[in-house]
């Protein structure tokens, strides 16, 4: 399956989670102060286990940055 | 300070806030914080970047900081509202500071979605803080709206211009039941006592600092800078005149020629 994840195209198992694609993106563990969007709507990280992907959907993994 | 800096219930007794954006290295951000001896500092939402080592999260946690998310880079009031949704979700805090930017060149807000965004947020339950134009109308209907704070800028972000419609500062100071902070455009201490002296609550800077070429002895400055000048306001200045005042007796004067 081929989701969006931060912008780039990627390859995830066919019964991907939202978690499986936090853990694509690279985001260090634990992921405390990250946030995942998928098609822009925000997926409460309680949800992240049992909400499963689809093919082609937008996954945005957030974490803190600097910022004014 | 004597007078705590109390927004939506919850009291500083710094009233300098202070942006993490624009530090060359976490450790001057830690030092500059301490230096400045804020109580909240401002962090932003953006992708993961695998490999990607140490986190401001850490930093501000040690220093014991409230996190005031921002939605930074924001041109619409449905991406600020996403954004404050995922940072109320990264960051465990319902406060945001509320950034909907009208063009990237002038990075001035744009007032029509900042309103939208602002109600948007006050209804789901958000501490709102609206990085807002120096507008006295505006500010009201932000503070209308249920925003906590509004914090009007005093010249574009970064530009360290200063304050450049003291007038309109002073309106929104002297007008608003919120507290008033100003945000953006400091260049050097003396902004951030004026903005203090013209009634603002709290001033809240990042490139001032970040910028600054020695940021940690910046941060200690602009501490000084708005405790000096809410001491001034409270102290109740002099009023200007055009011709001199002596302040020494022209009584008793000899004469000596």
């Amino acid at each position: 399956m081929i989701v969006t994840l931060n912008g780039e195209p990627a390859e995830l198992r066919d019964s991907a989670t939202v978690e499986d694609a936090v853990v694509a993106s690279g985001a260090p563990s634990p992921h405390r102060g990250v946030a995942v969007a998928v098609d822009g709507e925000v997926v409460p990280r309680g949800e992240w286990d049992g909400t499963r992907l689809e093919e082609g959907q937008r996954v945005e993994v957030l974490r803190a940055v600097q910022g004014g | 300070m004597a007078e705590p800096l109390r927004i939506a219930g919850v009291d500083f007794s710094s009233r300098l806030i202070l942006g993490t954006g624009g530090f060359r290295t976490l450790d001057v951000l830690a030092q500059a914080i301490e230096a400045s001896r804020t109580e909240m500092v401002t962090v932003a939402l953006r992708r993961v970047e695998p490999g990607a080592e140490g986190s401001v999260l850490d930093v501000v946690r040690e220093a014991g900081c409230r996190l005031l998310p921002n939605t930074a880079g924001c041109f619409t009031a449905r991406d600020a509202v996403r954004t404050a949704k995922l940072a109320r979700e990264a960051f465990e805090t319902d406060w945001v500071k509320l950034e909907v930017i009208g063009d990237d060149k002038t990075l001035l807000p744009d007032p029509a979605e900042l309103l939208e965004a602002a109600e948007a947020l006050v209804a789901d339950g958000f501490t709102v803080l609206p990085y807002t134009n120096d507008d006295p109308i505006l500010a009201r209907r932000l503070e209308d709206a249920g925003c906590a704070a509004v914090m009007p800028l005093g010249s574009p972000i970064g530009s360290g211009m200063g304050i450049n419609n003291t007038y309109s500062i002073r309106l929104i100071a002297r007008a608003a039941r919120v507290p008033v902070v100003l945000d953006a455009g400091i260049g050097t201490a003396s902004d951030a006592a004026l903005a203090m002296e013209l009634g603002c609550d709290a001033v809240l800077l990042a490139s001032a600092v970040s910028r600054a070429e020695d940021p940690v002895a910046m941060a200690r400055a602009m501490r000084l800078a708005v405790e000096a000048g809410f001491g001034a306001r409270g102290a109740g200045r002099i009023p200007q005149r055009l011709y001199a005042e002596p302040s020494t007796s022209m009584e008793g004067i000899p004469e000596l020629t």
